[in-house]
């Protein structure tokens, strides 16, 4: 085990730092100067250049990436052009309702994606497999922000059940967030979710097919138990793949989904930035959300090991 | 009382080509310690045969007949019946031990998996038994195997972890279908020793299938050999080796390599392939492929006719 | 042989209904398009404060937007821009992602190392993330977002390629094409990419419907398509402004997207029971 934790434990890292460097190069080869940016194109030219020395920016690019990265070794993004106060600050309020939200839609997800794809392959080829399939296959069709509108129609509007957007704050009490938050994480969840129930059912059927499945039955096992204590763990296998891939998904949704309740997340203070041309902001979240995406498939790739004894052996 | 009592045994699949009367009118017996081959080419229903027994087609096959495991006929019986039947009174070992164990589990989990749902055994009283039986079949080091995942273990041992699995609710009968095909030569001889060592000690019934006239000649009693889903030839092992009456049944014979003449002599096929269960032919279904075919064969399925009291042939 | 082969395939095509049904929408989508470059029933471009609100009639088939544009010829007019970014970025992954796998397959060794491990950051930036960061830089805009979707595109390419074609290098007919002293470029276009072909139609029409998600996300955030060029993001976006007014607004361009989807997708799943049985009945 620790062979294998170690080697993903280190590709993590390397995932990291090429990330890293990637966002940094995009910004650096990009145009658009930060000085200029916040000072106005009138600026007389003095200022510009008093301004870049202020903010480092006339110096070497490999120092700069440097700074960047051992001051977030630190919990330092540096500090807003815009607002003027520290990134970090802008940045905790809006990672505390995206990542809740991202993490109860995938939450939503799986459960929505185990229950379907279950009922639907254990009544493989019947009325309800045919229907609840067809209806995944237009669940994957829709677009997230479409749904969001469509369901603030339909329960905030038609039916006033839930809120139509905006977030309390966490003091206003749990509950009251989480009901802000239902209706984003129902609108994530449902796409996503129609992507896993598809997998979850054909990866059920393959496994019941396998020849240990038979093998259980012939011990006597019931089909009922044969699919919990058997085919269950390794139909999950692909499942999990697909969940790490769609987590990527449903964080970019997340940054969508949020501007159409207009809840203060991470995907509404990037766009905020890109409007104030808040370079240090966007450099700031954009790596904040692809360290998620790289975590979530690091946590996917352990595991896949802890599921499957298989993968260990073949790494060590 | 009879073991085992097997009457007009038929299993029907349908497939979307049409209806495979994948086995046709069956009948056999097995007595307490007796050992039955049943031989025949892939797709000749052997497999179907031993799968009809434990009922666990597939969702499109249909048997009907009379299964008497004991006296009482397991077609009668409800699924939660046959489950409790299901490896504590009729046990089955596989063809490929490398995809028949379940990779994310361990072996020792497995064999207990039997032990504590037929016997009711705590975790701990399983855990011994599994030792016991892992050291009963042969594999070393049983304490520390238990802890093994399938894939730890080579392709013979994984087939003596299934014996275990097998026999661990000492089961009345053990069929086992093609058990030493996936493995090596050396290896075969050594798992067959076993299967039978242990089936005469526990004194069980034992239903060996093969596609091999050789391993079933020297390891049964009795002999029914299979063809496009009927059983063309049945009877003791020794009276079919003495008169080869069937056609079908002299041309697997020649068919079967033999030491000592392997070099100089070809191997010997029988021409064709197995028929199409779902057309079958009119009269009898070896004529395609027959060397004695006359014009009869092809429109009058063959009687049955008893040679002796213990040998019989279509 | 080939005739036996081509009713077949005619046959398979005829039997798949997802085939024929995502054929049918897609078809019906290019003829909007195409239809739209000549004649829309009304205006998407003219503002006529006048005719705001309109309900649906013969002359306004769904009525009118808050500006008074014909919401039909809205719709058909962004039939185009999704179809245009869609195919544009999609060109771009293919090209490049495909190239890069077939590279990473025939050279091995630290060529393929770097691909994939490039391919792999790029994995932690989908399109909206990509975009986000280009349009922060150089501003929003259409352009911007065809660029942004199609560099996504280029790692999934280049893996999807780079693992079928190294399946198919293993195999006995390049191993003798090998052995008969083939160069590897000759072997990569004579074997390799004939044989992957399908593998990589298909995914190509999955992530032609991904592309016009994205497109629609980025106009709907601002960061796409910008007026007056009608899309469907953008539309849905100041539909939802009037979410209370006429909720009905915000209900066709979203199922325009939807529908769009829905027959690409479609598409995919027919094409791959065709091109590729054996993977359709795995499945």
């Amino acid at each position: 085990m620790s062979v294998f934790f170690a080697k993903r434990f280190l590709t993590l890292i390397v995932t990291l730092i090429g990330a890293s460097m990637v966002i940094f190069l995009v910004m650096e080869i990009l145009p658009g100067d930060p000085a200029l940016v916040i000072l106005g194109v009138d600026a007389p030219e003095s200022a510009v250049v008093s301004l870049t020395k202020e903010l480092g920016l006339d110096r070497p690019a490999p120092e700069r990436y440097w700074d960047w990265i051992s001051g977030l070794m630190q919990g330092q993004m540096g500090n807003s052009y815009a607002y003027k106060v520290p990134v970090w600050e802008l940045v905790e309020g809006a990672v505390l309702i995206s990542l809740p939200l991202a993490l109860m839609s995938i939450f939503l997800s799986v459960v929505l994606a185990l229950v379907i794809g279950l009922y639907a392959a254990a009544n493989h080829n019947k009325a309800g497999d045919i229907t609840l399939m067809g209806i995944s296959q237009l669940g994957i069709s829709i677009p997230n922000f479409w749904l969001a509108i469509l369901v603030i129609i339909l329960f905030a509007i038609e039916l006033r059940w839930l809120p139509a957007g905006g977030f309390p704050g966490w003091d206003e009490g749990i509950l009251k967030c989480l009901k802000a938050l239902l209706l984003p994480a129902v609108a994530l969840a449902t796409v996503v979710g129609a992507v896993l129930a598809r997998i979850t059912r054909s990866s059920v059927l393959e496994v019941f097919r396998e020849d240990y499945v038979r093998t259980a039955r012939a011990k006597g096992l019931s089909q009922r138990a044969t699919l919990w204590r058997h085919v269950l763990r390794n139909a999950m296998i692909p499942v999990l793949t697909v969940t790490g891939i769609q987590f990527a998904a449903l964080l970019t949704g997340t940054v969508v989904v949020e501007n159409v309740f207009h809840i203060p997340g991470l995907g509404s203070l990037v766009l905020k930035a890109i409007n104030n041309r808040d370079t240090i902001v966007v450099e700031n979240v954009v790596l904040l959300l692809a360290t998620m995406v790289i975590t979530v498939n690091f946590i996917v790739d352990i595991l896949y090991a802890v599921i499957d004894p298989r993968l260990k052996a073949h790494d060590i | 009382m009879t073991l085992l009592n097997v009457k007009n045994l038929n299993v029907i699949l349908e497939t979307s080509e049409g209806i495979a009367r994948a086995v046709r009118d069956l009948n056999f017996s097995l007595e307490k310690g007796e050992t039955l081959g049943i031989v025949g080419e892939s797709g000749c229903g052997k497999s179907m045969t031993a799968l009809a027994l434990m009922g666990l087609l597939p969702e499109m096959g249909k048997t009907t007949g009379q299964i008497e495991l004991n006296g009482e006929n397991l077609l009668e019986k409800s699924e939660a019946e046959m489950c409790k039947i299901r490896g504590n009174n009729l046990a089955m070992i596989f063809q490929e031990p490398m995809t028949s164990l379940n990779p994310v589990h361990t072996v020792g989990r497995q064999i207990m998996e039997p032990l504590r749902l037929h016997m009711g055994l705590t975790k701990e009283e399983a855990r011994a038994e599994a030792v016991r039986l892992l050291d009963r079949v042969g594999i070393p080091n049983p304490r520390e195997r238990i802890g093994n995942y399938p894939h730890q273990l080579s392709g013979g041992q994984r087939q003596r972890v299934m014996i275990a699995m097998a026999l661990s609710c000492a089961p009345d009968i053990l069929i086992a279908d093609e058990p030493t095909t996936a493995l090596d030569v050396t290896i075969q001889d050594q798992i067959l020793e076993l299967i039978q060592a242990l089936v005469h000690e526990e004194g069980m019934g034992l239903i060996l299938i093969s596609h091999d006239l050789g391993v079933v000649s020297e390891n049964t009693d009795s002999i029914m050999v299979m063809y496009g889903g009927a059983a063309v030839e049945t009877g003791r092992t020794d009276n079919i080796f003495d008169e080869l009456v069937h056609p079908y049944t002299q041309g697997l014979f020649a068919a079967m390599p033999k030491l000592g003449r392997a070099r100089e002599a070809r191997l010997v096929t029988i021409p064709g392939t197995v028929p199409d269960l779902v057309n079958l032919p009119a009269g009898c279904t070896f004529t395609d492929r027959c060397p004695l075919a006359t014009e009869i064969c092809r429109n009058t399925p063959p009687p049955i006719e008893s040679i002796d009291a213990r040998h019989a042939a279509a | 042989m080939s005739d036996v082969q081509s009713t077949s395939f005619l046959s398979r095509c005829r039997r798949s209904r997802s085939f024929v049904v995502g054929g049918l929408l897609t078809g019906f989508l290019l003829l909007c398009a195409f239809v739209s470059l000549f004649w829309t029933p009304g205006s998407a471009y003219d503002i006529i404060i006048t005719n705001r609100f309109l309900p649906p009639s013969s002359l306004h088939w769904l009525g009118t937007d808050q500006f008074g544009r014909d919401i039909v010829s809205m719709l058909m007019t962004g039939t185009q821009n999704s179809i245009v970014v869609a195919v544009v970025a999609v060109s771009i992954g293919l090209s490049i992602g495909v190239s890069l796998g077939l590279l990473a397959s025939a050279r091995r060794g630290w060529t393929e190392e770097l691909i994939m491990r490039f391919s792999d950051f790029s994995f932690a930036f989908p399109a909206i993330l990509s975009a986000i960061m280009l349009t922060a830089i150089i501003g929003p805009g259409g352009v911007n977002s065809i660029l942004a979707i199609g560099l996504y595109n280029i790692p999934v390419f280049a893996r999807l390629t780079r693992g079928s074609a190294n399946a198919i290098w293993a195999r006995e007919f390049v191993m003798a094409a090998r052995a008969a002293g083939k160069g590897r470029f000759r072997i990569t276009f004579e074997h390799i990419l004939p044989n992957i072909l399908s593998i990589i139609i298909v995914q190509a029409t999955i992530l032609f419907a991904i592309a016009i998600l994205a497109e629609a996300a980025l106009s709907y955030l601002g960061l796409g398509t910008q007026p007056p060029e009608p899309s469907w993001g953008r539309m849905l976006n100041e539909a939802q402004t009037l979410m209370f007014l006429d909720p009905m607004q915000a209900i066709y361009p979203g199922l325009a997207i939807a529908t769009a989807v829905f027959g690409l997708n479609l598409l995919g799943d027919g094409l791959r029971d065709i091109l590729d049985p054996r993977l359709s009945r795995k499945r």
